[in-house]
């Protein structure tokens, strides 16, 4: 934030830059703070600021139907919430899900890549409808599942027979995950299909002359080469596929993630303490998420090259 | 993959299969849920996939409550705003950041690529409490705060990835002629870097399009409450005896611009995507 503050009228200081370089330098500079500065500013304002925030409501009790009874508890509230069970189920649901869903998507969007590298007829169009899932709103997509599911309107209960797809505890759970992979597969995939482009065609020309098959080229050759792209593409949807929330909303009220319940807390229960002190773990939990697949597989994090110069 | 490209009919027929089931995967729960807003209310629970008898009723419903048309209105609005400053905002710090050397560029690209992994969950609580306080809540601009925030490490990656690519001797060769490094920027960068500012512009409105999660909370009346956070009260609201049809109708409204996006920039948006996020 330091930037913002070294600002004052650099675009008239920015002019006629003279060949000698450390005037330009200082120009280039402050046209690149100046630059940086309303982004940064906004970044920060609206993340920075309540998350510091958020840590403090964390330590109060904060009950807006009982504003009279705040008061400081330092760390009660997560005593509350660490040693609630719905914390534990909800906590151990949304690992659940993003494990399973993120790991079937990782098969699926690798598959689809390949489709989307590699077919011979109607590329442009496998790609098109490839970014629908992308694209279309989740809460559509999540409606679109519940009404097909359920039994009283849906096609897929009336094709499988299952009365209680969405009620069920397992069923729902698969439920949540099939809207789930059918809506992010193809992000993967593109995330995928990024490193494919990387692979050399004449390292796979040369595997093949030494005798690989296509299943010792994709192992021995295409994953190696792409292993910084799967890395992150299992990061973004990792920390993603955690924040879950929009389709659990729609399709299945009754179960919650992580999210849910702070929202439950916060927005039905209007227990700010508790909410907070929920978004502060969620924050935590993501923050490690993350740390360990940087420090631990190496992942390259995205944009981290973008110093170009380093 | 100059390898594979033989075309043997074999081959042909072969890949057209495949293209057929991943056709198939995407658009069943797209074209499920336009049968049920093209279905008579009597219809809705024939469990058909295909409606036996076609009805723009449903569209007709919707259109003639102010809840739906305020949501859409909402909904555009705000997105559109948010993308407008997210996208300038963005342009100014992915320009500084692929072209200029200046300390703290790593600084900010940390923050931003933090920021892209936050949950958003962990920011509900807090904004709840600021915007109550600050008179922001249920505004639009309660929403487009949060959404160009989120959407400000989308377009700072996805433009500095297309910038890196821009030809930059023209804008040494401007800056020979004397031009400044402001002005090198918007005479000669600009224009050329539009493509890649137009392609973000999209990523980040179908991202703020599509947000629930924020819609949801820092909302509570059609002031500023968007389609996908009013969806959720069709359900139950005595005027429709059944919602189904008429969020199905909804639901296909909110969903038209996206296909319009991506039947027209579909090489675009594919190179957003993949540009921004995997640098070997």
């Amino acid at each position: 934030m330091t930037e913002t503050a070294v600002k004052p009228a650099p675009a008239k200081a920015a002019k006629k830059p003279k060949p000698e370089l450390s005037e330009g330098k200082r120009a280039e500079r402050r046209l690149g703070w100046l630059l940086c500065a309303p982004a940064a500013l906004v970044m920060v304002a609206v993340t920075g600021w309540p998350i510091i925030y958020s840590v403090w409501l964390s330590m109060q009790r904060y009950d807006l139907r009982f504003p009279n009874q705040s008061e400081f508890v330092f760390l009660d509230n997560y005593i509350t919430v660490l040693g609630s069970e719905y914390w534990w189920t909800a906590f151990g649901l949304t690992t659940l899900i993003t494990v399973v869903s993120v790991i079937i998507e990782l098969v699926l969007g690798m598959c689809l890549a390949l489709i989307m590298h590699r077919t011979i007829v109607g590329r442009g169009l496998v790609r098109t409808v490839s970014l629908i899932p992308y694209g279309i709103v989740t809460v559509v997509a999540a409606f679109s599942w519940r009404y097909a599911w359920d039994d009283k309107t849906g096609y897929l209960s009336a094709l499988l027979s299952s009365e209680s797809a969405l009620i069920d505890q397992t069923s729902a759970f698969f439920t949540v995950v099939l809207a789930e992979v059918w809506k992010t597969t193809p992000f993967m995939a593109l995330l995928l299909m990024a490193g494919l482009a990387l692979v050399p065609d004449d390292l796979l020309r040369a595997a093949a002359m030494d005798g690989a098959g296509p299943w010792q080229r994709f192992t021995k050759v295409i994953v190696p080469v792409m292993k910084p792209a799967i890395l992150v593409a299992l990061l973004f949807r990792t920390l993603d596929a955690f924040r879950i929330f929009d389709n659990l909303f729609v399709l299945t009220p009754g179960t919650s993630s992580v999210s849910i319940q702070t929202y439950n807390n916060l927005i039905k229960g209007l227990n700010l303490g508790i909410g907070s002190t929920m978004s502060v773990l969620i924050f935590i939990t993501v923050a490690i998420i993350a740390f360990l697949f940087i420090k631990v597989f190496g992942t390259a994090a995205p944009g981290s090259d973008s110093g170009g110069k380093r | 993959m100059a390898m594979m490209a033989t075309r043997t009919p074999g081959r042909v027929f072969k890949w057209t299969v495949v293209d057929v089931v991943v056709v198939v995967y995407a658009l069943v729960p797209v074209l499920w849920i336009l049968s049920l807003s093209f279905k008579t209310k009597d219809a809705i629970a024939d469990r058909s996939f295909i409606p036996t008898e076609w009805t723009f009723q449903n569209y007709a419903d919707i259109f003639k409550t102010t809840d739906f048309i305020r949501a859409l209105v909402n909904s555009i609005g705000i997105a559109v705003i948010a993308t407008v400053i997210a996208v300038i905002l963005g342009t100014m710090a992915a320009y500084a950041i692929a072209r200029l050397d200046f300390p703290g560029k790593r600084a900010l690209v940390g923050v931003s690529l933090l920021i892209a992994m936050f949950p958003q969950v962990s920011l509900v609580s807090p904004l709840f409490e600021m915007e109550r306080a600050l008179g922001l809540f249920d505004t639009w601009p309660g929403l487009i705060l949060p959404y160009i925030t989120f959407a400000l490490p989308l377009s700072i990656y996805t433009l500095s990835a297309f910038f890196r690519e821009i030809p930059w001797e023209l804008e040494k060769a401007a800056k020979m002629d004397g031009a400044t490094p402001g002005q090198a920027f918007r005479k000669v960068i600009a224009p050329l870097a539009a493509p890649g500012v137009f392609t973000t512009a999209i990523l980040v409105f179908i991202f703020c399009w599509n947000d629930f999660l924020f819609a949801i909370s820092l909302t509570s009346t059609n002031a500023s409450r968007t389609v996908p956070a009013a969806l959720q009260f069709f359900t139950g609201a005595s005027y429709f005896e059944d919602p189904t049809g008429t969020v199905s109708a909804a639901a296909v409204v909110i969903t038209i611009p996206i296909i319009l996006f991506v039947l027209f920039f579909q090489r675009r948006i594919v190179a957003g995507l993949t540009s921004g996020a995997v640098k070997g």
